[in-house]
């Protein structure tokens, strides 16, 4: 079966979790080193349509390196990737992932509007849809009294909310993104939660990764990356059984990735 | 669509920050005007001492915006000049008229010559041809006119260099670089978005230094504005994808500035800012390596020789291919920031 066509069919194939033939993403045997130093060791995982998928680790054990991969940045050493169905790194591929990265990544002397009209055009958005993908983005993250705002008079939550508006702009069929509630208040934790899980609902596959457990606890499967290997994958609950831990947290101290 | 967004974005937040702007267009005119209140201005008039000399020529001297100082004799004029009162000696002995020159500051030097010239022309006194001695120096010292368009060149150089080389810098540093290389932007596309939009800026700037320098500062300019301009713009596209293209290998705003003792010194060394006739022959090549000196000469030639496009092709040819040369490498060097 022909996965990832260019018609959006994850009408279907939500929550297509196990569903072997409608992965999103697919990762086989993939291994990254810096130098001498091993980062990621032959790390598989697929992922399905639709799925919220959530990857814990402390830190320095190659969440950020293995989002890298996938998004096509930087190229694995041995192993492949896929997503929808085709081979990563591609361009036109990009052009249906929504990327955000740890950093905000905004450019400071430009306005919110001209920094979503920015990025706009590098997906081939323009005229009236950009305009109508402007409104609806900065309207999912709150910002849109703040539209003709500078940048760089933004607080720190409203970037985040910002950037994320950024990778939304083009209604990426996959979205990843790279801590993306790190230094937001809880309210405002509360309101992106509520934006993804409805992205999620349109079909929209989200790979996140996370720090916070409760997050972790809203993910479709979680997976447990530990010195560049995952260590464990699973549902929340399933792996609290496994372990016969009551919190999440302790699965995961549990599973060994206790190592902040 | 995505060159010209990039341009437009990059055009953007040139005109929010104004202490770039400031740089870019300000400074080498404050450096340039100081170079020229440095190197000889028009500043005051040529002090000339004259001994025996007709009035009708003291007279027209006088008419060339000279400072004229009459003295009894040419031995007591001549004892003003070595005790460095005046500029030059114009005395008539035995019939002779002989011109001396003081000739340590080429500046005043040329300003005597220019007065006696002038007077040569808007008198009748055609045949007064006095013999022309310098007391220090030789004639044919180079200064501001000779080496004022080599300058013009090398600001534009300079700063745009710097410039370019920051921004790029700095779209890595924020992890906006990442972000855009997340997007189906080629690398190619980049580059060209980037000489848009500093191109733009780079156009301005040497527009108003050159102006700047023939029309406020009256430079000597016997060529076309539009080949200046031409040159100049080259010139900056060759230091734009340079910056860009160096900044790949900094790792921060200091590392850039770093560069500058590497690229940009040398650069002025061998741009013909300093006379190159005594360098060794091996080393006289290297000057063939550097986009400056091929600035510099195109520029000296439309300024001072009032050279047409014929005589600067080469030099307007080797431009372009530095540009080409650092574009492209720039377009490899982006690998490094996305596999594809």
């Amino acid at each position: 079966m022909k996965i990832g066509g260019s018609s959006n069919e994850s009408g279907e194939t939500y929550a297509a979790v196990g569903n072997n033939d409608a992965f999103s993403l697919e990762i086989e045997g993939v291994s990254r080193s810096f130098g001498d130093r091993m980062i990621l060791r032959e790390v598989s995982l697929r992922i399905g349509r639709g799925e919220l998928f959530g990857l814990l680790g402390p830190s320095g054990s190659g969440k950020t390196t293995l989002i890298k991969l996938i998004t096509g940045i930087d190229a694995a050493d041995e192993g492949r990737i896929a997503i929808l169905g085709e081979r990563v790194p591609s361009l036109p591929l990009l052009g249906r992932i929504g990327y955000m990265a740890q950093a905000d990544a905004l450019y400071g002397e430009l306005t919110a509007k001209e920094n979503l009209m920015f990025f706009g055009a590098m997906f081939g958005l323009g005229g009236s849809r950009l305009t109508e993908r402007i409104g609806a983005t900065l309207a999912t993250v709150g910002l849109a009294q703040e539209a003709g705002k500078l940048v760089s008079r933004f607080s720190g939550g409203m970037k985040r909310r910002l950037s994320l508006a950024v990778a939304l702009l083009h209604e990426p069929e996959l979205l990843i993104l790279d801590e993306p509630t790190v230094g937001i208040d809880p309210a405002l934790r509360v309101s992106i939660w509520t934006s993804l899980l409805a992205l999620r609902e349109r079909g929209t596959t989200i790979v996140l990764t996370t720090h916070v457990m409760d997050e972790a606890e809203r993910c479709d499967r979680i997976g447990l990356l530990r010195e560049g290997s995952l260590t464990a994958v699973g549902h929340p609950d399933a792996l609290k059984a496994r372990t016969g831990a009551a919190t999440i947290e302790e699965a995961f101290i549990r599973l060994g990735g206790d190592r902040a | 669509m995505r060159v010209r967004a990039l341009t437009m974005r990059i055009f953007r937040q040139f005109m929010r920050d104004r202490r770039t702007l400031a740089l870019l267009f300000v400074a080498p005119i404050f450096i340039l005007t100081l170079v020229y209140f440095i190197f000889g201005g028009p500043g005051s008039a040529p002090k000339i001492g004259t001994a025996g000399l007709p009035d009708t020529i003291a007279g027209a001297l006088r008419a060339s915006s000279a400072d004229i100082v009459p003295y009894d004799s040419a031995a007591a004029a001549r004892s003003a000049l070595d005790e460095r009162k005046l500029d030059a000696v114009l005395a008539v002995t035995e019939g002779k008229p002989t011109l001396l020159l003081e000739g340590s500051d080429p500046s005043r030097s040329r300003a005597v010559l220019l007065a006696v010239s002038t007077m040569q022309r808007t008198s009748a006194a055609t045949v007064f041809q006095p013999d022309i001695a310098y007391l220090h120096g030789k004639p044919g010292m180079s200064s501001f006119d000779a080496f004022g368009p080599v300058m013009i060149g090398f600001f534009s150089f300079f700063f745009v260099f710097l410039l370019a080389g920051v921004a790029f810098l700095r779209e890595r540093t924020t992890g906006t670089m990442e972000r855009l290389m997340a997007t189906p932007i080629r690398r190619h596309e980049v580059v060209l978005g980037y000489l848009g939009g500093f191109g733009l800026f780079a156009i301005l700037q040497s527009a108003l230094v050159a102006c700047f320098a023939i029309y406020a500062l009256g430079m000597f300019m016997s060529g076309s504005i539009w080949l200046i301009l031409l040159v100049n713009l080259l010139l900056t596209l060759t230091a734009l994808t340079l910056g860009t293209l160096l900044s790949a290998f900094a790792g921060s705003e200091f590392q850039i500035i770093q560069f500058v003792p590497i690229v940009i010194v040398p650069q002025a060394f061998f741009s013909g800012l300093f006379p190159l006739d005594g360098m060794s022959a091996w080393l006289h090549k290297l000057t063939y390596l550097m986009p400056l000196y091929y600035g510099g000469e195109a520029l000296r030639g439309v300024m001072i020789r009032g050279e047409g496009f014929g005589g600067i092709g080469v030099e307007v040819g080797a431009l372009l291919g530095f540009s080409l040369l650092f574009a492209a490498l720039n377009v490899i060097a982006l690998k490094k920031q996305r596999a594809i």
